[in-house]
Parts: C-alpha cells; structure tokens; sequence
C-alpha cells in the first residue's frame, strides 16, 4: 500500500506532471543546456542530487522550526535561503573534496541555485503535506522527469544543429516549437494515474 | 547632465520595453511565459506582479548599495527579493483569490527569476535612485508587454475570446490553449520579432 503511493508520486512527478513540459518550469537551465547531451547528461545528476537533498533540509525545517513557530508565511525566503546555503556550501566542500568531479560539474552548481525547480519542489511539498519519505520520493521523481526532458531534448538539438531552419527561427525559436512537439506527445501520458 | 536627465529616463524604459526585453530578446524569465498565459488577465496580473517586484527591487537595492559588502551582495539582494516576493503573493492571495488558485505557485516563484537579480546586480547596484526606477520601470514594461502579447495571441486564437468575452464564434484552434500550444506561440512570436528587427536592419543599412 505504502509502497504503491510512492510509486504512483514518482510516475506523477516524472511522466504526468513532467516539470518542463506540463508544469513549465525550470525553463531557461533547459534551454540553456540542452546543446549537448554531455552537459544534458552532468547537469541531470547534479540536478537531482541537489533536489534531494535541499528538499530533505527543507521538509526538517518546515515541519520542526516553521510549523511550531507558526511563520510558514516566511517559506519563499528560508526555502531560498536553504537552497543557496547548501549550494554555495556543496560547492566549496566539491572543490577541496573532489578536484575531478568539481571540474565536471561546477559550473552547473553555480547555475542551479536560482533555478526555480529546485524552489518549486520544496514549495509543493509544503504545500501538498507530504511526509518526509514522500517529500524525498517526489523529489527524485522530478529530477528523473528533467532528466528524461533534458536527454531527449539534447538528442533532438544535437541532430537539430544540421538541420536547414529558417533564418529568423534559429536558435531559442526552433527550440520552443520542437518542446512543444514533444509537450504535445506528453499529456498522452496524463489520465494514467488518478490522483 | 541635467539637461538629458529626462531623455535618458525615456531612454531606460525604451531599452527594456524594446532592446532587452526579458522574454523576447534576452529570453529568461521563460517559465511563467508558458505557464500563466493561456488567457489575457492572467497574463497581464502576472506582468504587474512582475513590475512591481522588479520596481521595488531596484529603489530598495539602490539606495543600500553603498553598504552592502560585494562579497555578499548576492545573498542580500536574494533577501531583498524573497520578501517583496512575499509581499506580492500575500497581496495577491487577498486580493484577487480566484487568479491566485491558478498561478500561486509561479507568483512565488518570481524569487528564482534571472531577470530581476541580474537588474539588481547590473544596473540597481550602480546608480542613483532615480535611473534605478525608471530601469525597473522599463524593464517590468517590458515583461508585462512581452506577457500580455503572448497571451493576448493564445487566448484570441485558442478561445476566441478576450479577457472573458467571446469575440470570434467559430471553431477555436483549441491547441494554442493547450499546455503545448505555449510552446508554439512563444517559439513562432520569437521567430517573429527577429524576423521584424532583421527587416529593420537590412532596411536601415541599405
């Protein structure tokens, strides 16, 4: 039972209410990075390691500071604040711990932390009440959900690159029409689960 | 310097509405573009909300700048933010309750955006007061026109209607309402507005 609910939020959270395509957030790191699958593919991992794990300090944050004390009008700022404090903090430990990995992914560290998912998550789980299992379930399933959009889309720009588009639709243009193709082929997956 | 003051402050607004327009030209600030234009009120109270963070961002960041330390500069305008942020969505939530339902989440959300903490870092924390008004000022134009185009195309074409009212009766092109559909209207308006400033620079230089 239990293990079905979590089940059907990971679905939910990755296919159906797909952060890029159906909630349309996070927008501007996705069509930022979505050049080249090796940049699609470092900025996944990160993405969803950081999601996590901010998601899990928030969830202790609102359920034993915030509720307690009665200040969840303050979420946006301490969410925010939680966010950018672990970024700026993974990012300084990365650096001494591990040179390689930070050469690899550093520089998606310094762009997540104004990235709206990652707020956005924490902000739902607030929102929907979800326990602390749930919170991180949700969380997982979001950042697989960006990283199927981020690798098909990188697919697609990769071969998109050779392509003949008009002139004045180069670029970010063409990138929306082809989003919204895939957006389009994506609420067939909505209905697979009532919620 | 005194004289072109008020020139220049046309100028701040000119350059935000039309050169760096947040969604058309610089295009960030994506997400709300998509998610809240499907019709033309929603679109346009999105666009408000928008100014007026971006506004008050820039006269509070303005007049601190001499205080705040560079190193942590960031952090303090984020602060900054997040609490005109909270302002607007408590505003919001009271005031106009049935919109809110619908776009809450992406009210809140305009803490992330790229558009006001690069206006405050570039601009807000470089110049006096006033510029720093009538930057903001630009700038949120700028967003609420990009918005209300957006969802004026999407709502007319995929409802036929405008702000509520039904204006065309015949079969609506029902897509463009669709989540997908915002994917299309941005992508062809984009392709559109470069078309329109290509024509403009061929034109001009020949």
């Amino acid at each position: 039972m239990e293990f079905a609910k979590l089940f059907e939020i990971i679905i939910a959270a990755s296919l159906i209410n797909n952060f890029v395509f159906t909630r349309f957030l996070g927008l501007c790191i996705f069509f930022g990075v979505s050049r080249k699958m090796e940049t699609a593919v470092g900025m996944s991992i990160t993405f969803t390691s950081v999601m996590m794990i901010s998601s899990a300090l928030s969830w202790l944050v609102f359920n034993y500071i915030m509720l307690p004390l009665d200040i969840t009008f303050l979420k946006i700022i301490i969410f925010i604040g939680i966010v950018a404090g672990f970024v700026q903090a993974s990012d300084t430990v990365m650096r001494k711990v591990s040179p390689g990995l930070y050469y690899k992914l550093g520089i998606y560290l310094a762009l997540i932390s104004t990235n709206c998912i990652i707020l956005a998550v924490p902000l739902i789980n607030a929102g929907e009440r979800y326990s602390f299992i749930e919170s991180l379930v949700f969380a997982l399933g979001s950042g697989i959900g960006f990283a199927i959009a981020l690798i098909i889309m990188a697919s697609i720009r990769e071969k998109l690159e050779l392509a003949d588009v008009p002139k004045p639709f180069r670029g970010t243009p063409i990138a929306f029409i082809v989003t919204g193709l895939i957006a389009l082929a994506f609420t067939g997956f909505s209905g697979l689960i009532k919620l | 310097m005194e004289q072109t003051g008020a020139i220049n402050y046309i100028d701040l607004i000119k350059n935000g509405i039309f050169k760096e327009n947040t969604i058309f030209k610089l295009a960030l600030s994506l997400c709300p573009s998509i998610a809240v234009t499907n019709n033309l009120r929603n679109g346009v109270l999105m666009g408000i909300a928008v100014l007026f963070v971006q506004v008050m961002v820039n006269i509070t960041v303005s007049p601190m700048r001499k205080f705040i330390h560079p190193r942590i500069r960031l952090p303090i305008f984020m602060l900054i933010i997040s609490g005109w942020v909270t302002v607007t969505d408590m505003t919001m939530a009271a005031f106009a309750p049935d919109a809110y339902k619908q776009m809450g989440l992406y009210i809140q959300l305009i803490v992330a955006f790229a558009s006001i903490l690069a206006r405050a870092e570039m601009f807000a924390s470089k110049n006096k007061i006033m510029p720093s008004l009538f930057d903001g000022i630009g700038m949120g134009l700028g967003f609420l026109f990009a918005l209300s185009i957006i969802s004026l195309f999407r709502e007319l074409l995929g409802k036929g209607s405008l702000w509520g009212y039904q204006i065309i009766h015949a079969k609506p092109l029902l897509i463009l309402v669709l989540p997908a559909g915002g994917f299309f209207a941005v992508g062809l308006l984009m392709g559109f507005f470069n078309w329109m400033s290509m024509r403009g620079e061929k034109n001009g230089h020949v």
